[in-house]
C-alpha cells in the first residue's frame, strides 16, 4: 500500500487549523481515505511526536475511524430517541434486510456499509438516514428498501 | 483598516440593496432539518426555473427559521415587499413559486404558509396577501421570543455584512470603545444568565472564575459537541447565524481577559463546521478577531476543534482531553477548569447558546436579560420539538413557560388524533414526564424537582402507541453505548441496566429487577467521574417515578400494555470497544 503515503502526507500536512493533535491528524487522514491504513498509524506518530500507541489508543476509542478500505457507499441509520419513538426501528430493519445484512457492517461485495447513528442532526425529520453523508428524513421501511436496492444495483463505473 | 462605522454604513447599505433593491430575493432554509428534507434539490429546481422564465434574483441559503415540520422552507421577497414564506416545498412547486410569483408577481395563497411583514406594519392591507396568514400568528411563532434566534433563518449565515446590518457587532464595538472587560462581565452578571448545556451554573460567575487568574495564557472552549439525540439547536445557531456566536465567544474573552478560544464541533456535521469556519475568517478579514481588534489593543484568536463521536466529548474535561488530541475521558477535578484547564491552563467551557446571548445582553443591558423569565432563570429558552408533535421544529420561548402550552398550542398537540403518554427531556440523561405532569413551568429548578432536567433544550413527545419500557431501554442502550469507560460503575452499570431492561422487554423480567436496577444505580451516581455516569439512571428513575406501574405490568403479568414488547424487538446496540 506505498501508493497511499503521499496521501496520507498530503493530509496530515494540509490541515490549515492552528492546534493539530492526534487525533486532528487521523480525522485528516481518515477524511482523505475513508480508513486509517497500518502504515498511517506509524506516519501520525512519527508527524505529532507521539508513540504508535498513543495513536492506537486514540483511532480505537472513537468509532469513526475505520481501519479497512471503506466500501464504496455508506448508509447511516439513526436510532436516537426521537427516530425510536416515531419507526426508526422498522427502518434498521428495512435496512439491514435490503442490504443482506445481520447487523451493521459491510456487505460482502464491498459496496455498501451500513451504520448505526446514535444521531444525525436532523430530529425534526426523523427517522433520519444519511446515504453517503445525504441526509434523508422522514425515512420508511420502503424507502430505505428502495434507496439500497438502488445502491446495490447501479454498476460499476 | 476600515473604522466599525465605515463597515457598518457599507453592510447597512449591501442590506438595503438585498430587500429593497431591483431583484427579488429568495431564501431557502439549509440547516440539518432542510437537507434532510430535500432542499438541495429544491435549490436545483429554483435555479432552473429562474433561468427558464429568465428572471434575475437573488437565491442565498439561509438556516433554520425554526418550523422545521415545513420544510423544505422557501421565502420570496419582492423588492420592498412582505416575505411569503412556501413550505413542503417539492421541484414542481418551485418552479410554479418562480414562474407565479418571483416572474409574476402573484404570491400563490394555496401554497404560502404565511408572510412577514417588511419592517413595521403600517396597517394598510395588501391585497395581493389575500387569503396567507400572517406567519407571526403561527402557533409556533406567537410564544416567540428571539434572542438569539432574532437573524434564523433571515440573514445568509454566510455573508458577515448580513449579520453586521441587524446590528451585528455593535455589542463588540461598544464593549471595546465605551466599556472595560469588568463592566462586560457585570452586565452578564446582572442579566443572570445561567449555562444552557444542562448544569444551568451561572455565566457570570465563571467568567469571573477565569477573570481573575493572571495567567498569560488562558482558553474559552465554546461546546458544540451536542451528541443529544433529540437536540439540535446548537448547531442551528452555527449554521443559521454564526457570527452571533463568534461575536459572543469574543465578548467573552474580552470580559475575561483571555486572548484565545476554540469551537469544539463533532466530525461529520459538516453544515455546521463549514459554517463556523468561514465565520472565522470573514470575522478575521473584517478585523473582529486578530491582533488589535478596532484598534483596541485587545487581540484575540478563535478556531474550530473536532472531535470524533463520542458524546462523553461534550462533559467538560473530556472535551478538553479530546481538543488536545487524546481519547474523550473525564479528568478528576479538582483541580477545576478555571485553575487547570485545556493544555494545564486556566480555562471557561460555555455551551453555544450561553455565548450566543451575550452580544444582545451587551447591547441590551443585563437588566433587559434578566426581565425576561421567571424567578431564577432568566432569559428565554430554545427548545427542539420532536416526536410525536404536530409541529416539530425550534422555538425559542422565554422561561417561565407552561410546558403543556408548549406542547398543546405551539407544537400543535399530538397528531393523528392519539393522545399523548409522556415527554422526555433534556437529552438521555434527563427524564421522562407522565402526560399528567406536563402542567408544569420550563425553569430550571422546577424541572428539575420534578425529575426532569431542562438539559440542553431536546423535548421528545411520545403517544399512547409507545412503551415506556422500551424507550427507557433505548435510551440507555445509548448511556451505554456511549459510556467512555473510564470509570468501572458507569462502564458495568451501564451494561447490566441494559441487560435488566432488555430483560423486561422480553417479559421475562423477574419481580426484583426493579430494586436492583436502583441499587445499580446508586453505585454509579456515587462512583463515576462526570455527568455520565451520575446522571445516567435519571431516565430509569423517572420512567419508574411516572410509569412503575407498566415496568410492574411487564414483569409480573408479563404483557406489554402497549404491545410494542410482545412482538419480537430488534435492538441495534452493538459492542462499542
Amino acid at each position: 500500500m506505498d501508493g497511499l503515503k503521499p496521501r496520507i502526507a498530503d493530509a496530515m500536512h494540509r490541515q490549515s487549523q492552528p492546534t493539530v493533535t492526534v487525533l486532528s491528524t487521523l480525522l485528516a487522514v481518515q477524511d482523505e481515505l475513508g480508513f486509517i491504513p497500518r502504515e498511517a498509524v506509524e506516519e501520525v506518530a512519527a508527524f505529532t511526536g507521539s508513540t504508535i500507541n498513543d495513536v492506537w489508543a486514540v483511532a480505537s476509542f472513537y468509532p469513526n475511524f475505520r481501519f479497512e478500505p471503506p466500501c464504496l457507499h455508506q448508509v447511516e441509520v439513526c436510532w436516537g430517541a426521537s427516530c425510536h419513538l416515531v419507526g426508526a426501528m422498522p427502518v434498521i430493519e428495512a435496512a439491514l434486510q435490503a442490504s443482506g445484512l445481520e447487523t451493521e457492517g459491510d456487505t460482502p461485495d464491498g459496496r455498501l456499509t451500513l451504520r448505526y447513528n446514535t444521531c444525525l442532526g436532523a430530529c425534526s425529520q426523523a427517522p433520519v438516514m444519511a446515504i453517503d453523508h445525504h441526509l434523508i428524513g422522514r425515512a420508511t421501511p420502503e424507502s430505505a428498501k428502495s434507496r439500497i436496492a438502488d445502491l446495490l444495483a447501479e454498476q460499476n463505473g | 483598516m476600515a473604522s466599525f462605522e465605515e463597515i457598518a454604513a457599507e453592510s447597512q447599505q449591501r442590506w438595503e440593496e438585498l430587500t429593497a433593491g431591483g431583484q427579488p430575493w429568495i431564501r431557502i432554509g439549509t440547516a440539518l432539518c432542510g437537507k434532510a428534507a430535500g432542499c438541495d434539490d429544491v435549490i436545483e429546481a429554483i435555479e432552473a426555473a429562474l433561468q427558464q422564465n429568465g428572471v434575475a434574483a437573488q437565491v442565498s441559503q439561509v438556516g433554520c427559521l425554526g418550523l422545521c415540520f415545513a420544510e423544505p422552507l422557501v421565502d420570496v421577497q419582492l423588492p420592498g415587499g412582505p416575505r411569503v414564506f412556501y413550505g413542503n416545498v417539492t421541484p414542481e412547486t418551485a418552479a410554479e413559486i418562480v414562474a407565479n410569483h418571483v416572474a409574476g408577481g402573484a404570491p400563490l395563497a394555496h401554497l404560502a404558509l404565511g408572510y412577514l411583514a417588511a419592517g413595521e406594519s403600517d396597517g394598510t392591507v395588501n391585497s395581493a396577501l389575500d387569503g396567507i396568514p400572517d406567519l407571526n400568528q403561527h402557533p409556533m411563532r406567537v410564544v416567540e421570543n428571539r434572542v438569539v434566534l432574532r437573524n434564523a433563518g433571515t440573514i445568509d449565515p454566510e455573508d458577515i455584512h448580513q449579520y453586521i446590518a441587524n446590528d451585528g457587532y455593535h455589542a463588540l464595538n461598544q464593549a471595546l470603545t465605551e466599556m472595560s472587560p469588568e463592566e462586560v462581565l457585570e452586565q452578564v452578571n446582572t442579566s443572570g444568565l445561567r449555562g444552557r448545556g444542562g448544569a444551568a451554573f451561572s455565566t457570570g460567575t465563571k467568567w469571573r472564575f477565569l477573570a481573575g487568574s493572571n495567567a498569560p495564557q488562558k482558553y474559552i472552549l465554546c461546546n458544540c459537541e451536542e451528541g443529544d439525540p433529540g437536540a439540535f439547536n446548537d448547531k442551528a445557531i452555527l449554521e443559521s447565524d454564526p457570527q452571533t456566536l463568534v461575536e459572543g465567544i469574543i465578548l467573552a474573552g474580552y470580559a475575561t481577559g483571555t486572548s484565545h478560544a476554540y469551537i469544539f464541533i463533532r466530525h461529520g456535521h459538516d453544515g455546521p463546521i463549514g459554517r463556523a469556519r468561514a465565520a472565522i475568517v470573514q470575522a478575521q478579514e473584517m478585523g473582529f478577531l486578530g491582533e488589535n481588534i478596532l484598534d483596541s489593543g485587545f487581540s484575540f484568536h478563535l478556531e474550530v476543534a473536532l472531535t470524533g463521536d463520542s458524546y462523553v466529548a461534550g462533559e467538560e474535561s473530556a472535551m478538553m482531553e479530546a481538543i488536545e488530541g487524546k481519547r474523550a475521558m473525564p479528568r478528576f477535578r479538582p483541580p477545576f477548569p478555571a485553575q487547570v484547564g485545556l493544555f494545564g491552563k486556566p480555562s471557561n467551557i460555555n455551551n453555544v447558546k450561553t455565548l450566543a446571548y451575550v452580544p444582545q445582553i451587551i447591547s441590551r443591558g443585563g437588566e433587559w436579560f434578566a426581565g425576561i423569565g421567571h424567578d431564577q432563570s432568566t432569559g428565554t429558552v430554545i427548545l427542539c420539538l420532536t416526536g410525536d408533535l404536530k409541529y416539530t421544529g425550534m422555538i425559542e420561548v422565554p422561561l417561565g413557560i407552561n410546558l403543556k402550552d408548549v406542547l398543546y398550542e405551539a407544537a400543535g398537540g399530538v397528531p393523528d388524533g392519539k393522545a399523548l403518554k409522556l415527554v422526555q427531556t433534556g437529552g438521555p440523561l434527563g427524564g421522562v414526564l407522565g402526560a399528567g405532569n406536563i402542567d408544569i413551568l420550563l425553569d430550571f429548578e422546577i424541572l428539575r424537582s420534578a425529575g426532569a432536567i431542562l438539559g440542553s433544550g431536546g423535548i421528545i413527545a411520545a403517544n399512547e402507541d409507545n412503551c415506556v419500557v422500551d424507550l427507557t431501554r433505548s435510551l440507555i442502550a445509548f448511556c451505554q453505548y456511549e459510556s467512555c469507560g473510564k470509570c468501572f460503575p458507569c462502564r458495568m452499570g451501564m451494561s447490566h441496566l441494559l441487560e435488566v431492561l432488555e430483560r423486561i422487554c422480553r417479559l421475562e423480567g423477574v419481580p426484583e429487577d426493579l430494586d436492583l436496577m436502583r441499587k445499580v444505580g446508586q453505585d454509579m451516581q456515587a462512583g463515576s467521574l462526570c455527568g455520565h455516569g451520575q446522571l445516567g439512571f435519571n431516565p430509569v428513575a423517572s420512567a419508574l417515578r411516572y410509569f412503575g406501574e407498566e415496568f410492574e405490568t411487564h414483569i409480573l403479568n408479563r404483557r406489554c400494555p402497549t404491545e410494542v414488547c410482545s412482538a419480537p424487538r430488534f435492538s441495534p446496540v452493538s459492542s462499542r470497544r
